[in-house]
């Protein structure tokens, strides 16, 4: 027994290094540019969870079903579907199933713990605009929190650089594996993201520092500046490949290359903003830039332009419980998300923090609750795509992740009680059909390499 | 004219219900007593007080039937460490007083002085069950300010009256560890030495109160208004707030308190876990914050999800809070609760930590924490388990006064409803 054991630890400890390395067989991800994914799953045996009630993100409920894994990829969900030899069986009697969480709004990594001052990688705040930093060049990947927020359910994650600037440079799309390097957590394939910053924080910080913006339309002002010179240097790039790509091409220029990417359509707007009538100019920049924005962060006041934001296709990613930190936060309510989701919107629950990251479901029940209370009329059906389908969808990845449909990545979470439920514990979490988290197995606490050896690890967190 | 209804309605709002009977029957009753739970009970209020409460009460004629069925009563939540009151915006300065700068005044700050029933957060909190908050200070260091004490905390209800202060200056607020540390140059060894030096000036003060006003007196580092209000701390008459989180804080400052003869409270604890028998021996009582899990820093490298469900099973006195004092999100309280059961602390003691515990700890029983006949009515109907977000509150009394399901939060909700 004791030999059997040590055995399946062996293959466990193989598999997460293997799923973090990349060291199993499998296609090279597309050309991706520099700092390349090597994230590539482990081989996995096929997966049947069986008895469940499913909450497949696409808006059903389905009670008794059957879910099927193989390949890393969903590939049957329902009721009757028939467990084919060779799968291994859960019991899911009495449990729910969701699509992994995925975290539109998270530091993790930028601003780990411990929280020391040589661990305050979230901010380059230096300038108003430094579209040049990307975040993952600031992500420890050994930050605890990943291993907490991956008990919890989430599975993706969007890292991104704080809110003290314009722009604060890229965001990354995280996977949430155990990896020692940041390339090894990198959802292949994954767009980019730009973090732009409305109101309070920007001008405060500059402001503060007696330089510009130090006033609401300064930072209107700084950027609309900035998407003059980026048209500019698109303008130039364009000119030399239309040109035929001869001779000298136009110097390379990190910052402007972000922003140009987002004129492209290629890097996704992530826009930390508050308050209703900046949303409404952030939208009218957007327009005379010819450019999108992806969603709304924290977005306190989304709920007062819902019908705008739904026709603009722009999501909002906000919580339910947090408000009155700043003027602009003061108007935020519980039924944010769901008066967004009730007017036709793409509605998110997101975390910006690492507790809550730790039960976003909880969070989308908070909103739900409060919403049925209101008379709106929500299913846990509908709820559950504020942390999964439709962050999917404000990160690009909706083709991949989001919703247990067949061909999508296996990112599954079972829980122990309805997932709305401050009682609910995810039991299990598979990535890409791997397994990822079984709250029954310790192996998969051990803790990252901060904490290994440290006081106090000997008892679950 | 219409201002003066309104006003005079507001008044009516703010008094106990003199005239009416209210008879809540069929509920689950958490009476927080040797009463237990009792399945299917009735509670008759009348006067602002509870009149009768059991599974075969009586309900008197002309009594206002509230029907509980599937619904749940428990005593009115208590968050532990909060600002509410104090605060109505936190990064607006003007609008907080939760905390001092003054170099003259550290432990004489009375945060029941001042505070506002008119703060927009009362409401919030009043509908996430919570009728009474332990209002504490936080501080604001300066350059050139290491005074030691935040100053004194107080227990206040949210029935948004003027006389808001259910019991002024319950405790004296102190944080060790790193933060106590910093402000004694940089060292715990600093911080303990500093620690005493000041009680020993407060109890050379307290007996030569006489020589100190003649001028006299040998010098104190502390201004006679910090040194009068530490006297009751070091007779170990008022108790001390101590924020401390590593094991080896929690133990150092229990021995420190029983060499020293002080009360404290143990706020914080993140790692009262593995030195939960020898908290449970001192017989401190500790306030947790359940979801607290993060290795924040090296005095919270051991935090974890089942802090309170071990402090409790070793028999430590648990209050738990949410928010780590901030005044708006204390309406998270209840799901701190709900997360703690799921990490192994009894259903029971989760509420218990939610109320009699904080009340007993802060000396106001009297007016909150339990639902027993002839005590206050501090109370809420729940429509389900009032510990999960899916339940809703349908009734509120804040000490006898039964107050609206309003705040402005679902006026703005109102506002733009579709």
């Amino acid at each position: 027994m004791g030999l059997r054991l040590k055995h399946l630890g062996e293959c466990v400890r193989w598999a997460l290094l293997a799923a973090a390395m990349g060291m199993a067989s499998g296609p090279a991800g597309a050309a991706e540019g520099p700092f390349p994914s090597t994230y590539r799953p482990a081989p996995a045996a096929p997966v049947a969870i069986v008895g469940a009630t499913i909450l497949t993100g696409t808006g059903a409920e389905i009670a008794n079903a059957t879910l099927l894994i193989r390949d890393g990829r969903v590939e049957a969900v329902g009721r009757g579907v028939a467990v084919p030899d060779g799968y291994t069986r859960v019991d899911g009697r009495g449990k729910w199933v969701t699509p992994g969480i995925i975290d539109a709004h998270s530091h993790l990594g930028v601003y780990p713990s411990p929280g020391t001052p040589s661990h305050q990688d979230g901010n380059e705040a230096v300038a108003p605009n430094t579209a040049e930093v990307w975040a993952e060049h600031s992500v420890w990947p050994q930050d605890p929190k990943f291993r907490l927020a991956r008990a919890g359910g989430v599975t993706t994650l969007l890292v991104l650089p704080g809110s003290a600037n314009l722009f604060g440079g890229r965001s990354v799309t995280l996977k949430n594996v155990p990896s020692v390097t940041t390339q090894g957590m990198k959802f292949p394939g994954a767009p980019y993201g730009l973090k732009i910053a409305c109101g309070e924080n920007p001008k405060r910080v500059y402001g503060g520092k007696g330089r510009a913006p130090s006033t609401r339309m300064g930072n209107v002002a700084g950027y609309r500046k900035a998407w003059i010179d980026a048209a500019d240097y698109a303008r130039k790039w364009d000119k030399w490949e239309n040109d035929g790509g001869n001779g000298n091409p136009p110097k390379r220029d990190l910052q402007f290359e972000t922003l140009a990417g987002v004129l492209k359509g290629e890097i996704l707007v992530q826009n930390h903003c508050y308050r209703a009538d900046e949303m409404a100019v952030m939208i009218d920049i957007a327009r005379e830039f010819g450019f999108r924005i992806s969603a709304f962060h924290h977005a306190n006041e989304a709920y007062k332009i819902a019908p705008l934001l739904a026709r603009e296709n722009i999501c909002v990613a906000t919580w339910a419980n947090s408000w009155g930190a700043k003027m602009e936060s003061l108007d935020g309510i519980e039924e944010n998300a769901p008066m967004i989701d009730a007017a036709g919107g793409c509605a998110i629950i997101h975390s910006d923090d690492g507790l809550l990251i730790q039960r976003l479901n909880q969070e989308a029940g908070i909103a739900m609750a409060a919403a049925n209370h209101a008379g709106l009329s929500v299913s846990r059906g509908r709820a559950i795509r504020w942390i999964t389908a439709n962050p999917a969808k404000a990160l690009g990845i909706a083709d991949r992740v989001g919703t247990l449909e067949p061909g999508k990545m296996a990112d599954v979470v079972l829980w122990s009680a309805d997932p709305f439920s401050v009682y609910a514990l995810a039991e299990r979490v598979w990535i890409d059909g791997v397994s990822m988290w079984d709250r029954g197995d310790p192996r998969y606490r051990a803790p990252s390499d901060f904490l290994l050896g440290q006081p106090g690890q000997e008892f679950p967190r | 004219m219409i201002r003066l209804l309104a006003t005079c309605a507001a008044l009516a709002l703010a008094a106990p219900a003199a005239a009416e009977t209210v008879a809540i029957v069929d509920a689950t009753l958490m009476t927080m007593t040797d009463a237990g739970e009792i399945a299917q009970g009735t509670i008759v209020i009348r006067d602002g007080r509870i009149m009768a409460i059991g599974p075969d009460v009586t309900v008197p004629a002309g009594a206002r039937v509230v029907d509980g069925r599937g619904g749940v009563v428990t005593p009115g939540f208590i968050q532990a460490d909060s600002t509410l009151g104090a605060v109505e915006v936190s990064q607006v300065p003007a609008s907080a007083d939760r905390a001092t700068h003054s170099r003259s005044i550290s432990a004489g700050f009375d945060i029941s002085l001042g505070l506002n029933p008119d703060s927009i957060l009362l409401p919030v909190s009043r509908l996430a069950g919570i009728t009474h908050a332990v209002t504490t200070p936080l501080y604001d260091d300066r350059p050139g300010r290491d005074l030691q004490f935040s100053g004194q905390a107080a227990v206040i209800d949210l029935a948004q009256r003027s006389d808001m202060v259910t019991r002024p200056r319950v405790a004296m607020v102190l944080e060790m560890g790193e933060g106590g540390a910093e402000r004694a140059g940089g060292a715990r060894g600093a911080a303990i030495v500093a620690l005493r030096a000041t009680l020993d000036d407060v109890r050379h003060f307290a007996r030569h109160r006489a020589a100190y006003d003649r001028g006299e007196g040998r010098p104190q580092r502390l201004s006679r208004i910090d040194l009068e209000a530490l006297v009751p701390v070091a007779e170990g008459r008022m108790p001390l707030i101590v924020k401390v989180d590593r094991a080896s804080d929690i133990v150092d400052m229990i021995a420190f308190a029983h060499d020293e003869g002080l009360r404290i409270i143990l706020d914080g604890a993140e790692e009262g876990w593995r030195v939960a028998a020898a908290i449970a021996a001192a017989k401190v009582p500790v306030i947790v914050d359940p979801l607290a899990d993060l290795p924040r820093s090296f005095s919270q490298i051991g935090a974890s999800m089942d802090n309170a469900a071990r402090l409790h099973a070793a028999g430590v006195t648990v209050i738990l809070k949410t928010g780590s004092g901030v005044a708006h999100r204390a309406r998270e309280l209840r799901y701190g609760a709900g997360n703690a059961v799921a990490w192994g602390l009894p259903h029971a003691a989760a509420v218990a930590a939610i109320t009699i515990n904080p009340a007993r700890v802060f000396g106001v029983a009297d007016h909150a924490g339990s639902l027993a006949e002839g005590g206050a009515a501090d109370l809420v109907l729940w429509s389900g388990d009032p510990l999960e977000p899916l339940s809703q509150p349908r009734l509120i009394f804040v000490e006898g006064i039964e107050t609206p399901l309003t705040a402005r939060p679902l006026d703005l909700r109102d506002r733009y409803a579709p």
